[in-house]
């Protein structure tokens, strides 16, 4: 019990704005020390009388133990509907109910392999669990070296957290307002011949992913991805983030990312048939049957 | 500036002033809150908010004779005050079921309604006699919400006698001392007639009520939000519904018991049910807004009884209708 979640009555610290993104700090007591890069903290949203039933899940940026006002959570949210409109602009105390930390984090490489370099690669706001990452890498004396893209310069997040912590940052956008003009995976063969990368970590949009994961493994090399399914619960008990992804068996079964992932070797998913039940998946329907 | 924050404990569940027993036909429970099937799992995750133990029981996820995919996702979408969901059974199967996650309820203590689902009145039966003898199982819920694939997949919960065959057969492989519970649609023109079907083919209670068939729509896409076009409605939106049918069932069938579910959140929502007909009450999708919702039903319940001054649950049940 003591390393599974929390549910942790928390409260709005601060807001701040960070280019098209929110920074929310929360005051949540417990769920620092158990946190791990890649973990995610699902949120209630929309105060106590509200009609938004389900949990918002987000990456978890940063933690403190030992906060002035107890232990923190830091989020880093893009509005996207009615939950994430009210957490923007929510003021200091407000209540929100806090679960995590949650899922399967990033897994790091064994402490005695000093020396490993690792590419990071994070998409908008999927670089929030990043930077977590590559403090925890370069305690165990890994290289790190940063990728980050988004749509436009305002979508970028923690430029200058990378830069303070990487060998080396490269930046694209799509519409060529900072960096590079077009996708990270346009950089990322030569950033990863360049820092010798034995191992990649990426957050961000599916379709990143699953191109990251592609250029990963042209060099031989598996990419952790962090996934973003649709999730109601996050803890476990609906079933409705489930993706294709095969097992050390060889099958393919539907597996819940809340609990499974979000954290999932690239080459495991079945990214071409994610929002399907590929044939031939444990329990998939046969002809005739259900 | 300065904050008090706690973290969330399991509230108090006993309240030594109300007696809280509930009964579902010969079984009886410590206290009338459960979980509501596909909304709990087999109860494992939960335990990491409270204990299994304190709830009247677990209800798992419907298990039926084969793992089960699920369909495709989109899965769910939030709609005003509730969701649709179309997860499509998915699960690991009897034989897994019987193996890892039964044995688990039963050492934590928990006591265990397992529902069954099936595609046709043999999957059922087989099911039930799987079933028999299994340590743990207090009752069997049978989600009836299916599709018969053997009558070009009609729904057995919206027909009085495919209904009551799936009961009758159920509860013939069943052992006498574990309660049938038959899982009721609302999804039909009259559910007392249903009821009244399930209970003449040896039904010891009811579950109410199941998801309404529900829809939703992408204003971008202009296409169905849910990969399975259509799900289940559930949540708060649709406790009206569940109080309508509890009363209408309670009131043509008074001796027969009602597990109550539909749109329970809090203490008040399950008072409201309980005072419409039911022995008991079941805690579905609240738990994905607050896994430890059960617990928090259970606490406040009590103190609603106990604030309109009934001494027991059974003197609750159904009371709206002696008023
Ligand atoms: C593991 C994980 C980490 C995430 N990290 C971040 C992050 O760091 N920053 C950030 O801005 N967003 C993040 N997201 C996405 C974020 O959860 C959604 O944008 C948010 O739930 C949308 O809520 P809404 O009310 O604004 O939108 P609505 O569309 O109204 O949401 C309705 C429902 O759908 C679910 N939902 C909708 N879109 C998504 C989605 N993309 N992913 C998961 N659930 C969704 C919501 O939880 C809610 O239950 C993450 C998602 C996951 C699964
Ligand atoms: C995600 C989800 C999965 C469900 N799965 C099942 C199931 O497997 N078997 C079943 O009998 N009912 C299932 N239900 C229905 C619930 O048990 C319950 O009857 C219904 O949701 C109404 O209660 P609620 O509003 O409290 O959720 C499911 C509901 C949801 C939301
Ligand atoms: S979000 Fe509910 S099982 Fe993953």
């Amino acid at each position: 019990m003591s390393d599974g979640p929390l549910q942790v009555a928390g409260q709005v610290l601060s807001t701040k704005r960070v280019g098209a993104y929110h920074h929310l700090t929360l005051v949540a007591p417990g769920i620092a020390e158990r946190t791990r890069p890649g973990h995610f903290v699902a949120l209630a949203t929309g105060g106590p009388d509200s009609g938004l039933t389900l949990r918002r899940a987000f990456s978890i940026y940063k933690v403190d133990t030992r906060g002035v006002y107890g232990g923190t959570v830091e989020v880093v949210l893009a509005v996207h509907g009615a939950g994430t409109a009210w957490l923007a602009v929510q003021h200091p105390h407000t209540p929100v109910d806090v679960v995590g930390p949650l899922g399967r984090p990033f897994s790091l490489p064994k402490d005695t392999q000093r020396g490993v370099s690792a590419t990071l690669v994070g998409g908008g706001y999927g670089s929030a669990p990043l930077f977590a990452l590559a403090e925890a890498l370069r305690s165990r004396g890994c290289r790190v070296d940063f990728v980050l893209g988004a749509a436009s310069a305002d979508r970028l997040f923690g430029v200058l957290d990378a830069k303070r912590m990487a060998s080396t940052v490269a930046v694209t956008t799509d519409d060529g307002t900072a960096g590079t003009r077009g996708r990270v995976t346009d950089v990322l063969p030569e950033v990863m011949a360049a820092a010798h990368s034995d191992v990649v970590y990426a957050c961000g949009p599916m379709a990143m992913l699953q191109a990251v994961t592609a250029v990963a493994a042209r060099r031989g090399v598996v990419a952790q991805c962090a996934v973003e399914e649709s999730m109601a619960c996050g803890i476990g008990v609906c079933m409705t983030c489930v993706l294709p992804v095969v097992g050390d068996d060889g099958q393919t079964r539907m597996v819940r990312s809340c609990v499974d992932g979000p954290v999932f070797p690239g080459d495991r998913v079945r990214w071409d048939d994610v929002g399907t039940v590929p044939a031939g998946t444990v329990g998939a329907p046969v002809a005739g049957g259900h | 500036m300065s904050f008090h924050v706690r973290t969330v404990e399991p509230p108090r569940v006993e309240a030594p002033h109300i007696d809280l027993t509930a009964r579902l036909g010969d079984v009886v429970l410590p206290n009338p809150v459960l979980t509501a099937s596909g909304c709990a799992a087999a109860g494992r995750e939960l335990a990491q908010f409270f204990d299994v133990a304190d709830l009247g029981a677990v209800v798992t996820k419907s298990i039926m004779l084969a793992a089960r995919s699920g369909r495709a996702t989109p899965r769910m979408a939030e709609t005003a005050s509730g969701m649709l969901n179309s997860i499509g059974l998915q699960g690991p199967g009897i034989d897994a079921f019987l193996e890892h996650d039964l044995p688990w309820l039963h050492e934590h203590g928990a006591r265990t309604v397992v529902s069954i689902a099936g595609g046709s009145v043999e999957e059922y039966a087989e099911l039930a006699r799987r079933l028999r003898g299994a340590p743990g199982m207090l009752a069997l819920e049978v989600n009836i919400s299916c599709p018969n694939v053997e009558n070009r997949g009609l729904v057995f919960a919206c027909d009085p006698d495919a209904a009551a065959a799936v009961v009758g057969a159920v509860r013939r492989h069943t052992a006498p001392a574990v309660p049938v519970l038959a899982k009721l649609s609302p999804d039909v023109t009259d559910i007392v007639s249903i009821a009244r079907a399930c209970v003449d083919a040896g039904a010891d209670g009811l579950s109410m009520i199941n998801t309404l068939l529900g829809m939703a729509l992408d204003l971008d896409t202009m296409r169905p939000v849910l990969a399975g076009v259509t799900g289940g409605l559930s949540g708060r939106a649709i406790k009206p519904v569940a109080v309508r049918c509890i009363w209408q069932v309670h009131a043509a069938l008074p001796q027969v018991p009602i597990l109550g579910m539909g749109g329970v959140a809090s203490g008040r929502d399950a008072v409201e049910l309980v005072l419409a007909g039911a022995s008991a009450v079941s805690v579905g999708t609240a738990i994905f807004h607050d896994p430890s919702a059960p617990v928090r039903v259970l606490a406040e319940l009590t103190e609603v009884l106990d604030a309109r001054g009934f001494t027991t649950l059974a003197d609750a049940v159904g009371h709206a209708h002696r008023q």
